[in-house]
């Protein structure tokens, strides 16, 4: 395989050419994806700035170290950079960038220049919502509520929506761009069934993209008339209803869960294999699942509504559905744990973070049934039960599998290895730091701590110590990775073209890969992950 | 077509043409939801307030709505006619065609307008100055003329997008840039343009024809 890469002859994407304008005005789906990847580190850091003044706040019972009109402000700004500058971009805009036209056997997405204009558009919609916090912030909550977003509230709600509302275009312009690339690129003998399921992944969160954005958009849309000019259909005076704020803002904001959790699904079933040198298990109900997670997800938003006021059958019939989305979860899980049984397996830091993934999502799966459960959710609604819940989904779940996936495909994006005892320092410690930091809110959320406070009686105090000092943990176990990334670009091993013995198409170009990723477009001949557990040899794609 | 046509992430220009298309349709799907939180918004406000609804629509130009109903649908009978036109070659008649419907598109925005200007004058424009006759209903009607404003205004801007494509390719074609304003562009184009005559095909009969049987 080796042999096919040839020393001399094409200047790899990074060599090609090292200016700043070569950087910003690239068409390269590589370049763009590290474009991407360079501005979501710096909004990660800036909302993770905010998360730690909240468990600085929140060390104490007394609420002294921030007003808590600051402290509205500070969880505010941790849920919207997350949320739309950081989650929902992670994984499909870098990952999904870099790797969609190389796992296929494309030389590029099928709209580059829409790609780049993908990216700029994100950041403008960025630079709205640091404008927001730059004047003062948003003391809403990430959820813009109304009235109280359009009648009461006197931050900067709509700096921050327009930004919200522009970033949503660029989650628009990459799924599109997503779902014409796998239907129409795909390299000959790439049928549907030989996807890798990172493949698989991205195409139904770009459906999920597609359909789900432009109606935040709108609904934030109504939202400024309303809180602009005084007319629309959310405020009671004026003949509207709140509720019809929530149930469109969730029906994007429930599949939105799944933008951030399909791809990290994708990156877990490509590590998992490739460590445990097994076929995945059940390749076609991993696919299948993964539909079944995009198309149901789009049914169970009321389930966030269940002592909102909505009708009580509604509230059975979103119940029942919400339970339905567990069982091509669990299919998942299964699959990822009967890939590993009689495998090889190698704890390598990818595969460390992959297997952080499984059992975390495992986790926050279980305990989103208990939400979903009518008699149980009135008691826990707006509990630090729900926080530790979507935390062990989206951090747990979507940062490990980022982390994982950074690790997993290093080798490829930068053509040079990390160093492995830190990786795997790093992976445990993210673990350990975040089983810390949110288990306790389990607990505090099932005793009755309720949610967006910054002050609380004392009784919780132990509870909430150990969950700050988890969070310091994961702080440390976050800005290592950063500290030897940035190491390795300049003084990490050189990279083989295939460091892991991998076998998907991305493997088969050298690393990193030339401007148009394969000196020729590839015939496919088999399925993926043909790994061979009893020899630990592969047969690439 | 020769193998200079097509951009270099693709193999072919066939394959090019092919994903413009699907590139055109998930857009479409995109523009489809991003309508759909405003009728939505009907929806709740026509069940809550039924006779409301009615009344306020009562007070809808019908005449003017029929008419630009008619031009926007004859506008994409020709904008398929330039279509095929392309297909076959025959540029001068697409670019006909293609100007026909621009034309027909401004008329639209102009008849649009005068709707708009009566309405101003009625005081029906939902901001401080509005005014409805049928007291009982006045939270309803200004409810409704939110969403009359709002769905009508965001169609008349996406017309005049169409407007502009068209516009652009029609003149492409008329000064020969054939390869520019190839036959698959203006396919392209004209699914648009039918997409933003379908969306006013919903919002005539709930805009204009609500209220006129029950009057």
């Amino acid at each position: 395989m080796h042999a096919r890469v040839s020393d001399i002859a094409i200047p790899d994407y990074l060599n090609e050419d090292w200016s700043l304008k070569s950087w910003l005005t690239t068409h390269d789906h590589k370049r763009i994806a590290w474009l991407y990847m360079v501005s979501i580190t710096v909004f990660f850091f800036v909302g993770g700035a905010a998360a730690t003044l909240i468990r600085l706040e929140l060390a104490t019972p007394q609420g002294d170290l921030v007003s808590a009109d600051t402290y509205n402000r500070l969880f505010t700004a941790h849920g919207v950079i997350m949320v739309w500058m950081f989650l929902i971009p992670s994984i499909p805009s870098v990952l999904g960038n870099f790797l969609m036209p190389m796992m296929i056997g494309a030389r590029d997405l099928a709209f580059p220049r829409l790609n780049l204009a993908s990216w700029y558009i994100y950041v403008l919609g960025g630079l709205f919502t640091l404008g927001a916090l730059a004047a003062g912030g948003i003391d809403t909550g990430w959820t813009f509520y109304t009235p109280f977003s359009t009648m009461f509230s006197n931050s900067n709600v709509i700096l921050a929506i327009t930004g919200v509302f522009i970033l949503g275009f660029s989650s628009i312009l990459t799924g599109l761009n997503f779902i014409v690339t796998v239907h129409k690129m795909r390299a000959p003998g790439m049928t549907w069934f030989r996807l890798p399921l990172f493949v698989w992944a991205n195409y139904a969160t770009s459906i999920i993209l597609v359909l789900a954005t432009p109606v935040l958009a709108m609904t934030l849309a109504l939202l400024a008339a309303e809180r602009l000019l005084h007319i629309g259909i959310f405020d009671p005076a004026l003949g509207g209803d709140p509720l019809l704020f929530q149930h469109l803002f969730w029906f994007y904001s429930h599949p939105a869960v799944y933008i951030m959790v399909l791809p990290a699904m994708g990156v877990a079933s490509e590590i998992i294999p490739c460590f445990a040198r097994k076929r995945v298990f059940g390749y076609r109900f991993m696919a299948y699942a993964i539909l079944g997670i995009a198309s149901i997800g789009f049914l169970v938003w009321g389930h966030h509504m269940f002592v909102s006021g909505q009708s009580v059958y509604a509230s059975m019939v979103f119940s029942l559905l919400s339970f339905l989305v567990a069982i091509p979860s669990a299919i998942k899980v299964f699959n990822w744990t009967a890939t590993l049984y009689k495998g090889r397996i190698t704890f390598s830091a990818p595969m460390l973070y992959a297997l952080g993934f499984v059992g975390l999502f495992t986790i926050g799966g279980l305990t989103g049934l208990i939400l979903a459960s009518l008699a149980l959710d009135v008691h826990l609604t707006d509990t630090y039960f729900v926080i530790a819940h979507f935390h062990y989904i989206m951090v747990g779940g979507s940062v490990m599998a980022y982390l994982g996936g950074i690790h997993f495909w290093w080798p490829k994006m930068t053509g040079r290895m990390y160093p492995e005892m830190w990786g795997r320092i790093a992976a445990l410690m993210i673990f350990f730091g975040f089983n810390l930091t949110f288990f306790p809110q389990y607990l505090l959320g099932y005793e009755g701590m309720p949610r967006r406070y910054h002050a609380y009686p004392p009784e919780f105090q132990v509870l909430n110590i150990l969950s700050s000092a988890g969070a310091s943990i994961l702080a440390i176990g976050y800005l290592l990775p950063l500290g030897y990334l940035l190491w390795s670009l300049f003084y990490g091993k050189r990279a083989e073209a295939n460091p892991w013995h991998a076998t998907g198409l991305e493997w088969q170009t050298s690393s990193p890969p030339p401007k148009h990723n394969f000196e020729r477009t590839p015939t496919v001949l088999r399925d993926a992950y043909q790994y061979d557990p009893q020899t630990g040899t592969e047969a690439p794609q | 077509m020769s193998e200079a046509m097509h951009a270099a992430q693709f193999d072919s220009a066939a394959q090019q043409e092919e994903a413009a298309t699907l590139g055109i349709w998930v857009f479409l799907a995109t523009e489809l939801m991003f309508f759909g939180p405003l009728f939505f918004g009907y929806y709740y406000g026509r069940s809550h307030f039924p006779d409301g609804f009615a009344a306020a629509s009562r007070h809808t130009e019908v005449m003017l709505g029929t008419i630009n109903t008619a031009v926007l649908l004859t506008s994409s009978m020709l904008m398929a006619i330039a279509g095929e036109a392309r297909k076959a070659n025959a540029t001068r008649l697409a670019t006909r065609m293609l100007l026909l419907v621009a034309a027909l598109g401004i008329a639209f925005l102009v008849i649009k307008g005068i709707e708009y200007r009566h309405e101003w004058q009625e005081r029906l424009f939902p901001g401080a100055g509005f005014f409805f006759p049928e007291h009982q209903h006045a939270a309803a009607a200004r409810m409704f003329y939110f969403l009359y404003f709002g769905m009508t205004g965001l169609h008349a801007l996406h017309l005049t997008i169409g407007i502009v494509m068209v516009l652009v390719f029609a003149l492409g074609l008329s000064r020969g840039a054939r390869r520019f304003a190839n036959a698959e562009r203006i396919e392209v184009a004209a699914l648009y343009w039918h997409f933003v005559d379908a969306v006013w095909i919903f919002l005539y009969p709930i805009l204009y024809l609500v209220g006129r049987s029950s009057g």
